[in-house]
């Protein structure tokens, strides 16, 4: 129990980093860190044998180290800025951070879920995932950041399934393949195409594609 | 009596805590440092000293470190000691420990703007935006506190631990005070006090003017301000209250030195941010506490 | 009662006389008189009857509509309060800055009616604030709303008066058309006008649509109150009046919107938590964009003016809080937060006539009240700059000074709020105690720079170097508001106690532990006050000690050290706009910041020029567009006043047809 808490805590404050962030090498460590967490999480809840055990190590190869080198191989084939080029600042993102765990807090109080189906906190902890990965997709200039936003929020979606992992869901397999078709066909192709064509990943100048 | 010892203990030792940074500091660029009593002979030697005071100046001058001191005094004294609450302590009485610390601030910018020094004004200004900034995050670690608090007062709230792994949210409560702790005494990474000149921008430019009786009033406050917020990371941290007194305080003087070697290591390891990244930093550390305070609230 | 009558006869009396003297000196001294004997009268008044009495009385009324019905309550002796002590001081502040002024001038002396209707202004107050009747109280709130247009006109050459007090009187007449509607609505509702009638028929639920009648007063008052955005008023008018004026306004006019909105809520069925989160809210928004927008002020007088936006914000917070602790059942949030409220409502009126006092004597002695033709005022005159940097930090908030005590009694309120069921409602309490953290942190820059930049430094005019110190006369007014500002501080837990007996009388109210919240807000006033004795003689004593230090070890004067520049001059200090950069670089949109450079071009430019405005964006992009957009209509609806008589004539006939046909059918 104790261990879960601390583990969702620190779910919850990586999600904050996500928005407070500068530097996008700093926000593909931030990934790997979740992704770590997330890998830990199945084991804190299920104990470590059995299907926690293989999901929990799956996790770790996926999300903890795979994503995350994949997502710093584009960033250092790239040579883009390094920096984080924010639409909206990094103070209002994570003011809207903290209000997106109001949000999911008062929520979770609002939803009728069947007791004892999450423990206390993994609902709102998945939820700011959600909202930070989504922040990131909305405020942030760069194409990579998007990826990652749309990771994170992937994230939350997969944390959500964690606890009906037990029971075979489908839930889970769907966002692993969601996983894997995000990484291969947004990093490995899309990123490269839009730097080429606009010699930059600023998401800012696709409107230059409209009609 | 036991109520004021802890005001004794600060008003004794505090200027040692910036000998041991410096010591630290040192030690950890392969130097052998100043003696770790030296604040103690600055100040010894300042006092002696005679008062030089600019053309431009007026009565503020003089005021201004005189009242920053006994301001930072009045907050010391909300501050509760390991073995027993603090000599006076009322429900919000945090409220006025800031203030006082807000009262020594704007004694210094005043004193600081009443030179005239266009570096002492960019000090002041500095100092001025920055802890308004700085106050709300010290408000919201506090009550991260208070909610969970048998009573309201400082002495109520710091010395009970951190009330076990099912709540890990409070273990940000010290680290946040750490970071005030850097911020509001001008430590790096939010202004570099190594120098009295160029690289410092916000605390040391503003009392480039003061000399003699003055400018020990002025160091003296500092480190005694660098105790308060020193004090109130240990307190904040270790359950003192639970503890047989002579373990309390062997535990808390142990406590503030090891804090005063922490912000020596950062002090060594860390460069001075961009003076644009400071309220960056604050603004997590705001973060960080608003998040505390939340998930202390909805548990 | 009977010194309240006798107190309004004497502003009457000083009114009449006034305007019989006009256009002589004596009514410079009779016009003053009245309000000053009408004051002490009526401070008099207040200190000789109990704080918890109820008095009534009921007088004959010549107008078919409602009846004249006066009484006293302790809400009303409180509301009272600051307009008799700042209307005494300003009106001999008023009357030494006005002698022989006028004479000096060529034209017409309008001091005459100028005293007139400063009388009439006491008195409207006077009568808002005893008015048991809702005709009575429109009335009076008519009066009182147009005064201060004539007085803040004083120099109506000016076209930046005229503009100024135009602004005001608009903002002044959207509101009581608000507070108008209230009243008609309130009273066509429950059939009768009288306060207490229309209290029982909210009780028995007559009144329909409750949440309507509260925006109409809510909105109604905060036009007068000052809130964000219907705070365009204050920021023009208070740098256009005459000190004095400026004085009476903030410090006892400006509060008769929280007197109205009080009534307002004691006549509404018990407020709903909603109602109390919304005045909260405002609050909070107005706290912070006032003091964030007093911060980037140039002017002394509009930074003030922006401070007092700021301070009727944090007490409207107070007074939310309070309403919402009433609503959820936690008396002990009711108690604090309303008598926080009420208690930084004092403080606030006296801190800032004295601010505006002292500001209006640097006006005299300098001739400007912009921070970049001041500076070094406080050798010059001593007492001005000790009084204004006092009261700065006093409406700071900062120990020992009672702005502390107010901030203090809120911020427990919003600790009892923690209490509150539900997370939002006690996160909304947290977040509450952090803006008054921000708000404090800022109200101190902004007050370190009105006091350190104009009164300490080196001057940065001619006119600065060569300012005056004040008659001793003319400090009399300001320290007599410094001398009660004082014994608030020294008696604050008393003070506290005289608020909470309005704070027990509101509905509603469970008196038992109410009374314990405010006791215990009372004790804690006690501790802050030995504690801030403690302080003041620590300070005195290592003062004394460096004086000693300073005598036996020598003391000399060298110039200030210019960082190796051998050549400074005082316009190299830090100014106005240089002191807010960092705040600035971070908050220049809520602060209304613009920066314009101009720069000869080439790498090596001869001239350059920097322009930093602050601009009011409620006004520029709120109201501005707005009232333009009503002036197109208005031009588009000209069309029918073309000139031709017949045409009008013909107007009126269709008129009366018509309503006939509509009346009879």
């Amino acid at each position: 129990m104790a261990a879960i808490q601390s583990l969702l805590v620190a779910l919850v404050v990586v999600n904050l980093a996500y928005l407070a962030v500068t530097r996008l090498k700093t926000l593909t460590r931030i990934t790997a860190l979740q992704g770590v967490l997330l890998a830990a999480t199945p084991l804190a809840i299920a104990g470590p044998h059995g299907h926690g055990l293989i999901l929990s190590l799956a996790v770790l190869a996926i999300k903890g180290i795979g994503f995350p080198w994949l997502v710093a191989r584009t960033l250092s084939r790239l040579e883009v800025n390094p920096v984080v080029e924010p639409y909206f600042g990094f103070n209002m993102s994570l003011l809207a951070g903290v209000g997106g765990l109001l949000f999911s807090l008062w929520l979770e109080s609002r939803l009728p879920f069947p007791p004892g189906l999450f423990p206390p906190l993994l609902f709102p902890a998945a939820l700011t995932s959600i909202f930070s990965g989504l922040t990131l997709v909305v405020a942030r200039r760069k194409a990579l950041t998007q990826v990652i936003g749309y990771l994170a929020a992937e994230n939350g979606i997969f944390l959500l399934g964690v606890p009906l992992a037990a029971q075979g869901s489908v839930w889970l397999e769907l966002s692993v393949l969601l996983d894997v078709f995000v990484a291969v066909f947004v990093m490995g192709i899309a990123l490269h195409h839009i730097n080429k064509t606009f010699e930059s990943i600023d998401v800012g100048r696709f409107c230059s594609l409209r009609d | 009596m036991n109520a004021w010892l802890h005001i004794l203990a600060a008003l004794v030792l505090a200027p040692l805590i910036p000998g041991i940074i410096n010591r630290v500091k040192a030690r950890m660029s392969g130097r052998v440092g100043k003696p770790l009593l030296q604040t103690y002979f600055d100040l010894a030697k300042l006092t002696r000293k005679g008062l030089v005071e600019s053309h431009t100046a007026s009565f503020m001058l003089g005021v201004g470190p005189a009242v920053s001191l006994a301001a930072v005094c009045g907050a010391l004294c909300l501050l509760p000691s390991p073995a027993s609450p603090a000599p006076a302590s009322f429900g919000g009485d945090f409220m006025l420990a800031a203030y006082c610390l807000g009262l020594s601030r704007l004694a210094l910018i005043l004193a600081a703007l009443d030179t005239g020094s266009s570096f002492e004004g960019m000090g002041a200004s500095r100092e001025a935006a920055f802890s308004a900034l700085a106050e709300p995050v010290l408000f919201l670690a506090l009550l991260a506190l208070a909610v969970d608090a048998p009573s309201l007062s400082l002495s109520g709230m710091l010395g009970q631990g951190l009330s076990g792994a099912l709540a890990p949210e409070r273990l940000f409560v010290p680290l946040l005070l750490f970071i005030l702790l850097l911020t509001e005494n001008c430590r790096i990474p939010v202004d570099d006090p190594n120098t009295h000149l160029e690289l410092t921008m916000i605390h040391e430019v503003m009392v480039l003017d003061h000399s003699g009786p003055d400018m020990a009033m002025i160091s003296y406050g500092a480190a005694l301000k660098l105790w308060f917020f020193a004090a109130a990371v240990t307190l904040s941290l270790l359950p003192v209250q639970a503890m047989p007194p002579l373990a309390a305080w062997a535990a808390f003087l142990a406590g503030v030195a090891l804090v005063a070697v922490a912000v020596g290591l950062i002090e060594s390891s860390m460069a001075r941010l961009r003076l644009l990244r400071v309220p960056r930093l604050l603004g997590s550390a705001g973060a960080l506490a608003a998040l505390s305070l939340v998930l202390t609230v909805w548990r | 009662m009977e010194l309240f009558g006798l107190s309004l006869a004497f502003y009457l009396l000083g009114a009449l006389a006034s305007l019989a003297f006009a256009g002589r000196e004596t009514a410079n001294h009779l016009g003053p008189a009245g309000a000053v004997a009408g004051s002490l009268v009526g401070l008099a008044g207040l200190a000789l009857t109990p704080a918890s009495a109820v008095a009534q009385a009921s007088l004959p009324w010549g107008l078919p509509l409602g009846s004249l019905a006066l009484g006293l309550d302790p809400a009303s002796r409180l509301f009272l309060l600051p307009v008799y002590a700042v209307g005494a001081a300003a009106a001999v502040a008023g009357s030494l800055a006005l002698a022989g002024s006028e004479a000096a001038q060529a034209g017409p002396d309008r001091r005459g009616t100028h005293w007139f209707f400063f009388n009439i202004l006491l008195a409207g107050l006077a009568l808002v604030m005893a008015a048991r009747d809702g005709v009575v109280f429109l009335i009076a709130w008519e009066v009182m709303s147009l005064a201060p247009f004539f007085l803040g006109s004083l120099h109506d050459d000016e076209a930046e008066v005229r503009e100024a007090a135009w602004t005001y009187l608009v903002c002044a007449h959207l509101g009581a058309a608000l507070v108008i509607a209230f009243f008609a609505l309130a009273m066509g509702q429950a059939g009768a006008t009288g306060f207490a009638a229309l209290a029982e028929a909210a009780r028995a639920g007559r009144l329909t649509m409750p949440s309507l009648l509260f925006f109409l007063a809510f909105f109604g008052f905060a036009a007068k109150i000052g809130l964000v955005p219907f705070h365009v008023w204050l920021p023009a008018i208070y740098p256009a009046a005459p000190g004095h004026v400026a004085a009476l306004m903030s410090g006892g006019m400006i509060n008769v919107g929280l007197y109205g909105l009080w009534r307002a809520l004691e006549i509404l069925p018990p407020p709903a938590a909603w109602q109390g989160w919304t005045i909260a809210g405002l609050g909070v928004a107005s706290a912070l964009l006032g003091i964030l927008a007093a911060l980037g002020q140039g002017n002394l007088k509009r930074l003030l003016a922006y401070s007092s936006v700021e301070n009727m914000g944090l007490i409207c917070l107070g007074l939310g809080l309070g309403l919402v602790g009433l609503a959820c059942g936690n008396p002990a949030m009711a108690a604090l937060g309303l008598g926080g409220a009420l208690f930084h409502m004092l403080c606030h009126a006296g801190f800032k006539s004295l601010l505006f006092l002292c500001a209006a004597e640097v006006l005299t002695a300098v001739g400007s009240a912009r921070i970049a033709h001041l500076g070094g005022l406080a050798k010059r005159m001593p007492a001005v700059g000790t009084l204004f940097l006092l009261a700065g930090a006093g409406i700071a908030g900062l120990p020992p000074l009672p702005g502390f005590i107010g901030e203090l009694t809120m911020a427990l309120a919003m600790l009892a709020g923690l209490d509150l069921p539900g997370l939002l409602p006690r996160t909304a309490s947290a977040a509450s105690l952090a803006a008054l953290a921000a708000v404090g942190g800022f109200a101190l820059a902004a007050f370190a720079k009105a006091g350190g930049l104009a009164f300490l430094g080196a001057p940065r005019t001619p006119a600065a170097a060569k300012a005056e110190a004040p008659s001793h006369a003319a400090l009399l007014a300001p320290l007599f508001l410094a001398a009660g500002l004082v014994t608030a501080a020294a008696l604050a837990p008393a003070l506290l106690r005289f608020v909470g007996q309005a704070v027990l009388a509101f509905p509603g109210m469970d008196p038992a532990p109410a009374r314990a919240a405010l006791e215990q807000a009372a004790m804690a006033a006690r501790t802050v006050g030995f504690f801030g004795a403690g302080i003041i003689l620590l300070a005195g004593g290592l003062l004394w000690l460096r004086a000693r230090a300073g005598a036996a070890h020598g003391r000399r004067r060298e110039p200030t050290w210019g960082c190796g520049y051998t050549a400074p001059t005082a316009r190299m200090q830090y100014g106005a706009a240089s002191f807010v950069e960092p705040a600035a670089k971070l908050l220049a949109g809520p602060m209304g910041l613009t920066r314009r450079l101009d720069m000869d071009p080439g790498l090596f430019p001869k001239r350059a020029t920097l322009f930093v405005v602050s601009r009011d964006a409620a006004r520029d992009r709120l109201f501005t567009p707005l009232f333009e957009a009503v002036a197109r209509l208005c031009d588009a609806a000209k069309v029918v006043q073309h000139g031709k008589v017949h045409l009008y004539i013909l107007y009126v006939l269709a008129t009366v047809v018509l309503l006939l046909a509509w009346k009879l059918s």
